[in-house]
């Protein structure tokens, strides 16, 4: 029910989709049979002149089999949509596949840092490739990320890889990720983080492997350059007195 | 009883039964009697559902037609936006939805229903209201002090709440915690009140299941307030230490844990959305029994759902943390326990539902506002599966979808229920009528475009479309005519929705002064509220009355009348 808004853009957003289909189904039926039942009998039991209402306790057999199948029914929709959303996180925030490359991503207010490991696939190497707001990536190849966020919570969200995760300061988590579909997407903080929360979005561009490999030989190096925290060292420092100011 | 009498400061005795006359700011400001209480909190909470109201017509304004000067606000800056979508959610929940359903509603019937004559400690419970009072003016206060209102969203997650630096608000983030920790405090005196009141004050007679349904559902939520409360009033004052004093709790530069505080908010913030839910249900079942004229199906089912609800909602809490960065492992565990949830209220709804079974159902105003209950609850509780489920989350949280999911399971409560309620009652309440027509155009203006605000919200969401942004602008999958006519078709149906609103406020008013008279028993019911005049005096009964049996009695085979009250000698 997504792709019509966001075409399912990594490995797993197709597994996505489908618990969202099944979820769907599965819960679609109960709201259907229930409104059914409630507004069939909203009409059949209306006042009528002359007609008095029964007197039922809900302990008769037959009537109180109305409840009992639907209450072990539901419990076995239940468990079905419990596998189905289990194996889906699974695969997205436990399972962790082996990295091709490992971009890292920094969260501040109000903008995203994304470094990519150069050419050299290495990163902390001389030919990093430091961005903001953009984030390149190559199509077909296992990405793993790690996230920080310098001062506030963000939260790290592709709708098209429908991928989600919080940045947390004072943590680095990773995960992964691997696309595709070429194209030009959106990325958006999803955790509200200040009073520009509203602008702070970015783009992930999934290229194939020529244009990554043209991309990072035409900015390798270029990490100094394009950043406003030149290396680590200072950046550490720029967060101190936000601290001191607490 | 004498013993309470003495608390009210009456000679001991038959002190009720002579009902003395008593001065206004007496009566407002320092009387006792749980009636006054309950329309005191009940009346402030409907005032600042007006407050509450006119900041979600600001921010969709907002959102349908960006950057243009909103009439009656201005142009709405991104801070006032995040002030705005904040004070609205802390104010719909902690100074609507609980000082009416709770408080209010509890206060007013549970002495009633249980025939006593007034709650146990009724000082404390003046005390409870006054707090209360004192929390509003601050949470007021801390809109218009300098640099505007807190607005890092009614979750208050640190470091942005706890860093003046962060949230730009160092005066209005502060007095706005400690207005919400204030009010905790008030609503504890209140619980306790509820709880000892309805183990110990109930009519000769009158067994644990003879109690009606709604006081059954008040008392439980109160011991589920009562008992998650404390760790988010602990991480109140951390945060407002970290706020002033310069502590390091939640502050991770020097040690402290920012997930700590979603922990301690989400275990209170989950089982909070049964202790508004419970009244709620409380609520139409009462009113669904009096109106389709049926024992409720099957009561002790009713009973144990709402026991099994309350033990479950303590285990459910991380589902708000899926993506919070919590071990993916744990994440499985609160997967489980939140689908298993999902079998109680279940239960509970189809309960209702059967209890229409074999009825002669009348279609007067509180029960097409209880049927609507059901009818809306149901969507929002399907779609909470979606986001219950782990997998699925990652893609839902922080969505529209989230918004448009909990404001089918809020309004129903927070509004449909409470009206439901107030309906019903007002002719215990004020000894008159409502105007039964004009109840019924409110009704249809409410629930209409009620739904049509909601479901573009759900299509938004699955859209992909992120909360708390104040211009999509900057989001180009986002800018799209199409979604963006779903968010105009969203605040137009808001507008149409308010328009309605005052009928409702000048059919109040009107009906207290000129309603038709209303009589001890209009609806033929057979809890013991309805045994008393209508408005009951002070003290509720000239002499209290005797429980013989359980409260549904409807149609009971082999009497004449098709209603048996509580009190009715057999």
């Amino acid at each position: 029910m997504f792709e019509h808004f966001n075409p399912a853009a990594s490995s797993f957003a197709g597994d996505m989709d489908r618990l969202a289909w099944l979820i769907t189904w599965l819960v679609g039926f109960w709201f259907v049979a229930a409104e059914v039942m409630f507004f069939w009998l909203m009409f059949k039991f209306r006042a009528r002149d002359g007609v008095k209402s029964q007197y039922v306790t809900g302990k008769e057999k037959h009537l109180k089999a109305w409840i009992n199948i639907p209450h072990f029914a539901v419990l076995l929709f239940d468990v079905v949509i419990l596998v189905g959303a289990i194996k889906v996180w699974y695969t997205v925030k436990q399972y962790m596949p082996p990295a091709e490359r490992t971009v890292r991503v920094m969260s501040q207010q109000w903008a995203w840092t994304f470094t990519d490991p150069g050419p050299d696939n290495q990163l902390d190497t001389a030919d990093d490739i430091r961005t903001t707001d953009e984030l390149h990536v190559e199509v077909g190849k296992t990405y793993h990320f790690t996230l920080e966020s310098k001062d506030v919570v963000h939260s790290f969200f592709i709708p098209v890889f429908r991928l989600k995760q919080d940045a947390m300061p004072g943590r680095i988590y990773t995960g992964w990720f691997k696309p595709i579909l070429p194209g030009k997407f959106d990325i958006a903080c999803t955790q509200i983080c200040g009073i520009g929360h509203g602008v702070m979005g970015a783009q992930i561009v999934v290229e194939s492997a020529e244009k990554h490999l043209a991309w990072m030989q035409e900015h390798a190096g270029q990490g100094a350059a394009l950043t406003f925290d030149p290396a680590p060292a200072p950046a550490d420092t720029t967060a101190a007195p936000a601290a001191a100011t607490n | 009883m004498t013993q309470h009498d003495d608390q009210h400061g009456h000679p001991a005795g038959d002190a009720h039964a002579a009902h003395h006359e008593i001065g206004w700011f007496e009566k407002y400001f320092y009387s006792t009697d749980h009636k006054t209480i309950g329309l005191q909190y009940m009346i402030t909470g409907m005032l600042l559902a007006i407050l509450g109201a006119f900041m979600a017509y600001v921010f969709r304004m907002q959102l349908a037609f960006p950057g243009q000067s909103v009439p009656g606000f201005g142009v709405v800056s991104p801070g006032q936006y995040n002030m705005l979508i904040t004070n609205h959610g802390t104010i719909m929940i902690f100074w609507v939805a609980m000082p009416v359903l709770v408080a209010g509603f509890g206060n007013y019937l549970i002495p009633l229903m249980i025939g006593a004559d007034d709650m146990v400690f009724p000082r404390l419970n003046r005390l409870s209201y006054q707090i209360f009072f004192l929390s509003a003016l601050v949470l007021l206060t801390s809109l218009v002090v300098q640099n505007g209102g807190f607005g890092g969203a009614w979750t208050a997650y640190p470091p942005l709440s706890a860093n003046r630096d962060f949230n730009l608000t160092p005066l209005g983030s502060s007095l706005w915690l400690v207005a919400v920790a204030l009010e905790f405090v008030a609503f504890l005196l209140g619980g306790i009140n509820f709880i000892v009141t309805s183990m110990n004050s109930r009519a000769p007679g009158m067994k644990a299941f003879d109690v009606p349904i709604v006081v059954w559902c008040i008392v439980i939520a109160s011991v589920l307030f009562m008992t998650s409360v404390g760790p988010l009033i602990a991480g109140a004052v951390m945060l407002l230490f970290d706020q002033t004093l310069g502590t390091s709790f939640f502050n991770p530069n020097r040690g402290g844990d920012p997930i700590l505080w979603q922990h301690l908010f989400w275990f209170f913030g989950h089982p909070e959305v049964y202790v508004v839910l419970l009244p709620a249900m409380g609520i139409v079942a009462e009113v669904m029994t009096v109106f389709a004229r049926k024992k409720l199906f099957a009561y002790k089912t009713v009973i144990y759902t709402i026991i099994a609800t309350g033990v479950l909602s303590f285990f459910v809490w991380a589902h708000h943390q899926f993506v919070a960065g919590i071990d993916p492992r744990m994440a499985n565990i609160f997967t489980v326990t939140t689908l298993l949830i999902s079998i109680p209220i279940a239960e509970m709804c189809f309960v209702y539902i059967a209890t229409l079974y074999g009825g002669a159902i009348k279609f007067s105003t509180p029960m097409l506002w209880a049927l609507a209950f059901m009818a809306e609850f149901l969507v929002g509780g399907v779609t909470g599966i979606y986001l219950g489920a782990s997998g699925l989350d990652v893609f839902f949280h922080d969505t529209y979808f989230v918004i448009a999911h909990f404001h089918y399971t809020f309004f129903p409560i927070a509004i449909i229920a409470t009206m439901s309620g107030i309906t019903m009652w007002f002719p215990k309440m004020f000894g008159r009528h409502l105007n039964e027509f004009w109840g019924k155009v409110h009704f249809w203006g409410t629930i209409i475009p009620f739904n049509g605000i909601f479901i573009p919200l759900f299509i938004l969401g699955a859209a992909g479309e992120h909360r708390r942004v104040f211009d999509y602008h900057n989001f180009p999958h986002l800018d799209t005519p199409e979604l963006q006519a779903m968010r105009i078709f969203a605040t137009v149906s808001l507008l149409v929705m308010l328009a309605f609103q005052p009928i409702f406020i000048i059919n109040y008013v009107h009906s207290l002064f000129r309603g038709r008279k209303a009589e001890n028993n209009p609806w033929k019911a057979n809890t013991l509220e309805w045994s008393t005049s209508s408005p009951p005096p002070h003290g509720n009964w000239p002499e209290l009355p005797t429980c013989y049996r359980g409260p549904y009695e409807y149609s009971h085979p082999g009497r004449e009348l098709d209603y048996w009250p509580q009190d009715e000698k057999a």
